[in-house]
């Protein structure tokens, strides 16, 4: 293991850096400046963040995934994490909140605070973390229960209702609020797995609002589905935007373009660039990010 | 010829009759400029129909042969028979034929009967002459069905489509195999039924409270009111299989959820297996441990505290089966647990639900129905043990729901009405068969709805 000491950005000096020795060799054709490992190129820090993420490492095992990704998540805003497949995306979106604790062999270094407060203290319990995290994934996943009962599911479990008559008013709100309430009013009684891939995309959504999350985690949200329901979740997100803060990864550029105000490009565990979505893809900074858009690779 | 000793040369000539085919097929393929061959299949093919046709007829003309010998042979020497036993009514003939089958099999002392003499020596003639005919028209039909289909290989042949179907015959001929054999135990134990019903109406039977099967024999017999109402042995197989499953549901359901949810691997490899072991240990075992073991002690410590139980309870029969379930409701509760995919977790742990909740409220609900159809098929398996109920139940057909009080199974009852010299057209030799068949009757109905049940579920992931 081969420790970088030249490294000179106020956020990795006082962590020690593990650095493996190969990505220097596997990227050094493409790369110019890869010496300072963890230096991201822009602004990684916003006013009053809801969530900031320090120093975060993530191993598999022996794979070192993440390496120093310092970001913070800023409220009502749609950050886009892009970058080629591998490059730890999911992963880093995992960390926020604790889904990664599910895998067997992941260990999370660094620090992620949501208002604040590191999620990963030894005293944060996951349950209300996660209520105040929500995530959507890439596949659709209702449960093989009732519309109804996929929506109520999270309310239930964490006692947000008080009677049938409050849960009712939450479940219609967020299916609602998801778009999809006009098209299942009258068959909310049916399975959630009869619906269309996008209708159960957006009830996945609904389901993660109705536990009023600060915070929604979309995982490729979009990529099992077709452009007419990919268009309907991107006006959903940009929506949802208003209430939550939003943090979604995506393989396409297009999307990232579309729907986020911010855009973090990752390449193998590094978090390269960071900045304004119009910046990102008008005038990249690094030469990676520069490739990547231009589409040279990934 | 002896039979081995032709079955083996049918397989060489058939190995052989493969080269041949096979070297006769690559000796007329032509290879064209784009190295492809002419051949229409791959030379092994035409080898291996070359084989089929050296096999199959000959196989097949063996066993109807094998089949039909003793029968014909039989019916060639009994003409020549003498008169006076020619004349003899047909169930004494068939002894005195019976006794010539003895005297060849070498299976009676003495001299032979001076009547038969002649008869065994006529057998054993035909017998050597059919055998020989026999080596002679098997290989002939071998080698002429290997030539015939060696002089047919062509590049034209259409070899794979032919082994296809010959394949395919194959096949279906196995599973008519298992399927006929069904249709031929229920056909037997329905004719034995229909029988019984001739004597004992069907609503006695169904609907009758009172089992005792002696019959008598005289009419002065003591203990000799026979009596055919089998609800108390429903009641009792009833009573004995709920107390199994009340002991094999919950304990093997929960095994199989924290060995699939909770347990870690190194864990789950050591203790999958040990309770895979439970499955292993014969019934017979598990019938000392309930009559030896658990019954004395249950009686023993209910005793203690006041109740009267009997020795033989319906209690140690139950909780003895119901150990012998677990590992099979644990292990396909298991499968199915594991069938559920990662996602439907991800999608509960995301929306902050708890390990407990997950499986409570997602996992087991999506496992529900493989785990009703896994239970039915236990359910099903306890109706119709035997062994056990045999060795710790008790034979008083007691109508009772108690489970300290020894009842009796069907199972049980048709063991005993079955062990033993009994005369096969009496009333209660028959009754056995009846109560098979409503024992069949129910656990293939069980069955049905068990693997309806699990097929459904299949195709919500699949």
């Amino acid at each position: 293991m081969e420790t970088i000491t030249t490294s000179s950005t106020s956020v990795t000096k006082d962590t020690p850096l593990m650095t493996p020795e190969k990505p220097n060799e596997v990227v050094e054709n493409k790369v110019i400046d890869r010496d300072h490992r963890g230096q991201t190129v822009g602004d990684v820090t916003v006013e009053n963040p809801r969530m900031t993420a320090r120093n975060v490492n993530v191993w598999y095992g022996d794979k070192h995934a993440i390496q120093n990704v310092n970001l913070d998540i800023a409220n009502n805003e749609v950050a886009a994490l892009i970058g080629p497949s591998g490059c730890g995306k999911t992963t880093f979106l995992r960390c926020l909140n604790r889904m990664n604790d599910t895998i067997d062999g992941c260990l999370v270094e660094g620090e992620i605070a949501l208002d604040g407060k590191n999620i990963y203290d030894k005293d944060v319990d996951v349950v209300p973390l996660r209520a105040r995290v929500g995530i959507v994934f890439q596949k659709p996943n209702p449960f093989p229960k009732s519309i109804y009962e996929n929506v109520a599911y999270g309310p239930r479990i964490h006692g947000l209702a008080r009677n049938k008559t409050d849960l009712d008013e939450i479940v219609h709100s967020s299916l609602k609020r998801s778009g999809l309430f006009d098209e299942v009013k009258d068959r909310l009684d049916q399975p959630g797995t009869g619906l269309s891939g996008g209708q159960q995309q957006r009830l996945c959504i609904a389901r993660a609002i109705a536990v009023s999350p600060e915070v929604i985690l979309m995982d490729e949200p979009c990529s099992a589905l077709d452009p007419i329901a990919t268009a309907t979740i991107e006006e959903l997100i940009d929506e949802l935007r208003k209430k939550y803060s939003i943090v979604i990864v995506t393989h396409s550029m297009q999307q990232a373009a579309r729907v986020s105000q911010r855009t973090a490009y990752f390449h193998l565990g590094d978090l390269i660039e960071v900045g304004p979505t119009s910046e990102i893809f008008t005038n990249p900074k690094h030469k990676l990010t520069e490739e990547y858009i231009t589409g040279r690779f990934g | 010829m002896s039979i081995s000793v032709l079955l083996i040369t049918l397989a060489i000539l058939t190995i052989a009759s493969y080269s041949f085919g096979r070297k006769r097929s690559l000796s007329l393929a032509t290879v064209t400029e784009k190295k492809k061959s002419s051949l229409h299949s791959l030379p092994g093919y035409y080898g291996t129909l070359t084989a089929l046709w050296c096999a199959i007829p000959a196989l097949l003309i063996l066993s109807l042969w094998l089949v039909l010998e003793t029968s014909i042979i039989t019916h060639i020497v009994s003409e020549d028979l003498p008169a006076e036993v020619q004349n003899l009514p047909e169930s004494e003939r068939n002894l005195v034929i019976n006794r010539l089958h003895n005297e060849l099999a070498g299976q009676t002392f003495g001299e032979p009967d001076p009547i038969l003499k002649p008869a065994i020596d006529h057998y054993k003639r035909l017998q050597q002459i059919s055998n020989m005919a026999l080596t002679v028209v098997i290989l002939a039909i071998s080698i002429l069905g290997g030539l015939y289909a060696w002089s047919r290989v062509s590049p034209n042949l259409r070899a794979r489509n032919h082994v296809e179907i010959v394949l395919k015959f194959l096949l279906i001929s196995s599973s008519t195999i298992a399927i006929l054999t069904t249709i031929g135990i229920v056909l037997s134990v329905l004719f034995e039924a229909v029988r019984f019903f001739q004597t004992v109406p069907l609503t006695e039977f169904l609907f009758g409270t009172k089992w005792s099967p002696q019959t008598a024999i005289r009419a002065d017999q003591v203990g000799s009111s026979s009596a055919f109402g089998a609800v108390p042995l429903f009641t009792g197989t009833l009573l004995i299989s709920f107390i199994a499953m009340l002991i094999a549901v919950p304990i093997g359901l929960m095994s199989a959820i924290y060995l699939s949810e909770y347990a870690s691997r190194k864990f789950r490899s050591v203790v999958k297996p040990m309770l895979e072991v439970l499955a292993g240990v014969p019934t017979v075992v598990y019938g000392f441990f309930a009559a030896l073991t658990v019954a004395p002690f249950i009686r023993d410590s209910g005793g203690l505290i006041g109740l009267s139980v009997s020795s033989e309870s319906a209690l140690a029969a139950g909780l003895v089966m119901g150990i012998m379930i677990i590992p099979f409701i644990s292990s396909l509760s298991d499968d199915v647990i594991n069938a559920v995919p990662q996602s439907m977790r991800d999608g509960s742990y995301g929306l902050g639900a708890t390990h407990s909740e997950t499986v409570k409220r997602v996992i087991l609900r999506a496992a529900l129905p493989g785990i009703v159809g896994g239970i039915l098929l236990a359910v099903s398996r306890a109706i119709g043990e035997t062994m056990i109920v045999v060795m710790a139940a008790g034979l008083a057909a007691n109508l009772t729901a108690n489970p300290l009080d020894s009842v009796t199974t069907v199972t049980v009852q048709i063991v005993t009405l079955l062990v033993g010299d009994q005369e096969f057209d009496s009333a209660k030799t028959l009754a056995a068969f009846a109560l098979g068949l409503m024992l069949f009757v129910v656990t293939l109905s069980l069955n049905v709805i068990a693997l309806h049940i699990v097929r459904k579920y299949r195709e919500q992931y699949e």
